[in-house]
């Protein structure tokens, strides 16, 4: 409601918070090819969910964030664990089922959590992290701390009772959360169109009273900007905010999902506002990145994707005991 | 010793957690000073603690539930409140997917300290949206407790250890138990989870009975005694996760037959999961087969007559007893 479109406008974040942020999003990009390219080589158990073409999102969003600030994930959270600073070591071996994965190869790729650095896991229900973030948020308040909690989840979580509820309770406590709807117009194979009248998933926000705003979910530059004003505003007890990024998965919703339910054309035209691409030329622009400095910053992270893989195909798999471990405090 | 209710034992307990830890809160459908919760337990804690530690909520139960578990994972101990224990349905994501499986899905990061206090039963004529008994639906998940305190003594002492426990508890509640009075020790004390009691102890059978069925199990106990001079034990479990099968599996290796009782339905129940218990571990003790006195298989209906029908009675767990005797 109140914040202007960041795509074109210049802000005030240092040089090297612009490089981090790049860096972080080749990171995810990387890191989801690789995955990829594992799962093709029946090296994943189970399924994928790739985040591939929504980094701006993540990396935004995080990039406004503190360490102690905490963030709830979902399904295809990859890319929020890596952009709050998880070991990309630890969520690969977690992906292949590794015993030294982030759970001990108990949750798997759907739900990587790593407490330390306040990331608060990832649940695989759809709709189901957003009152347990409202909770974090909660905490956060009755214990006086000026973090805050920033709730991801997908277009589809916006139509489930959880929504609804989270946001209204957000709302009337004056929670210091933001709502960060990813909105990547398909939930599995439905566009949103197919089921909601409304365009843009931002406009439920005044049914709460509560501020909200769609972006560009590609430009991680509009992203970090609104975020930082939302956590601005959260961490003066002003309350929540929802917060839509519009995004595009490059790849299919699982596994192997050829996502032929996509019109082409969209995909194409979504493939060219690949988020990764345009803040490279945008930071290219602004004389703040080399072409040298991309190379050296492309090996680096090619490097450590690398190393993630080693030490994730070099590590055990857990006994099979230890199924029987950790149900209970 | 001092008396007081159910109702109070349980206020008791919750007030000392909340002057204890400060991190513990409550939270629910009119808990606060307006209404003091449907059946009054937490009736006079916002005046002395405050809107903020007792909070009232919208009507949002999977929200109620979703909220606690993100408080109980960032460092504080929630209590919330379903005003009706079949209302946990609405809810039943949070307790069962999430709440359950925070711990394990994470590998052991992190504990949910949570407790769901919730009334169940029937007996009170409000039909089949608020009088059921629904604890197998939470024995059936595992990683919750699941608490069935029969008494004031307990009431207060359970609560304790559930707020103090690490784990997401389900504290499941009896309507008609609130205004039932016991002893009640006025000092600090916790029952530890998993240890069942002998209520009443007998020779010639033992009767396993559960939440308000204890007090109908003994009162059963003194009419067979009376009129067909049959000594009966009466054991309460106290929580039904985890079960202390110890001391279920002693008392019929002692008596030699038993009767497994409780108020949700037949099927997939209560009675069920203690008698598979009985029969894999002690079937060489039994004198006779085990009997079951449960719900029938209906929901639960709203007039009288009908009611009264469904829910065990005395009569009935007399007529399993004397079956088998």
């Amino acid at each position: 409601m109140t914040y202007s479109k960041w795509g074109s406008t210049m802000i005030d974040v240092s040089r090297e918070k612009l490089v981090e942020m790049y860096r972080k999003m080749l990171e995810i990009r990387y890191f989801e090819e690789k995955v990829f390219e594992l799962y093709g080589q029946n090296l994943v158990p189970g399924t994928i969910h790739l985040y591939a073409g929504q980094e701006a999102v993540a990396v935004g969003v995080c990039s406004a964030l503190r360490k102690e600030d905490y963030i709830t994930s979902t399904h295809r959270g990859h890319g929020h664990c890596i952009a709050k600073g998880a070991d990309l070591k630890r969520v690969m071996a977690e992906i292949l089922g590794r015993k030294t994965g982030y759970c001990k190869g108990k949750g798997g790729s759907m739900h990587i959590a790593d407490f330390s650095i306040g990331m608060l896991g990832a649940t695989a229900v759809v709709g189901a992290g957003l009152p347990i973030a409202t909770g974090a948020a909660l905490s956060v308040k009755l214990q006086k701390t000026s973090q805050v909690v920033a709730c991801f989840f997908g277009d589809g979580a916006s139509n489930q009772g959880t929504f609804h509820e989270s946001l209204n309770m957000a709302a009337i406590w004056k929670l210091p959360i933001l709502f960060v709807c990813e909105n990547n117009l398909y939930a599995m194979g439905t566009s949103q169109s197919r089921v909601m009248l409304i365009e843009n998933i931002a406009d439920r926000a005044a049914a709460y009273g509560m501020v909200g705003t769609t972006i560009d979910g590609n430009d991680v530059l509009a992203v970090y900007q609104t975020a930082r004003e939302a956590v601005e505003r959260a961490r003066k007890g002003e309350g929540p905010t929802l917060i839509e990024c519009k995004t595009y998965r490059h790849k299919g919703h699982s596994r192997m999902d050829p996502a032929k339910y996509r019109p082409k054309e969209e995909v194409e035209e979504w493939l060219k506002k690949d988020p990764i691409k345009r803040f490279q030329d945008r930071l290219f622009e602004m004389n703040v990145l080399t072409e040298d400095e991309k190379g050296e910053i492309e090996r680096a992270v090619i490097a450590e994707v690398e190393e993630a893989v080693k030490f994730a195909l070099e590590s055990p798999y857990p006994s099979p005991e230890e199924a029987l471990e950790d149900v209970y405090a | 010793m001092r008396r007081i209710s159910y109702r109070d034992a349980l206020r008791e307990a919750l007030r000392e957690e909340m002057l204890r830890d400060e991190r513990v809160f409550l939270l629910g459908e009119d808990i606060g000073r307006y209404w003091g919760g449907a059946f009054k337990v937490t009736k006079g804690l916002a005046e002395e603690f405050g809107e903020e530690r007792v909070r009232d909520t919208p009507i949002s139960e999977s929200a109620i539930i979703g909220v606690a578990i993100g408080a109980a994972i960032t460092g504080m101990r929630p209590v919330a409140e379903i005003m009706f224990g079949d209302l946990t349905a609405l809810a039943m994501d949070q307790i069962a997917n999430q709440a359950a499986k925070l711990r394990y899905m994470f590998g052991g990061q992190i504990s949910v300290p949570l407790v769901i206090r919730t009334p169940f039963g029937g007996g009170v004529n409000i039909a089949a949206h608020h009088s059921q008994s629904l604890e197998a639906w939470f024995m059936h998940v595992p990683g919750l407790h699941v608490a069935a305190p029969s008494t004031p003594y307990d009431a207060k002492g359970l609560l304790k250890t559930a707020i103090r426990s690490e784990n997401p508890v389900v504290f499941c509640e009896h309507k008609l138990l609130y205004p039932v009075e016991g002893e009640v020790p006025e000092e600090d004390y916790m029952i530890p989870f998993g240890t069942a009691t002998i209520r009443r102890e007998g020779t010639d059978i033992t009767i396993v009975a559960t939440l308000y069925m204890v007090h109908k199990a003994l009162n059963a106990a003194k009419t067979l005694e009376k009129e067909e001079g049959i000594n009966v034990e009466v054991v309460d479990p106290r929580t039904l996760v985890p079960l202390d099968k110890k001391t279920i599996i002693e008392s019929v290796k002692k008596t030699g037959r038993v009767v497994v009782v409780s108020e949700d339905c037949k099927t997939a129940g209560v009675t069920a999961e203690i008698s598979a218990i009985i029969a894999e571990e002690a079937i060489d003790y039994l004198d006779a087969p085990i009997k079951r006195v449960a719900a029938m298989d209906t929901p639960i209906p709203f007039s009288p007559p009908l009611e009264n029908f469904v829910i065990p009675d005395e009569n009935r767990i007399i007529r399993a007893v004397k079956e088998i005797v």
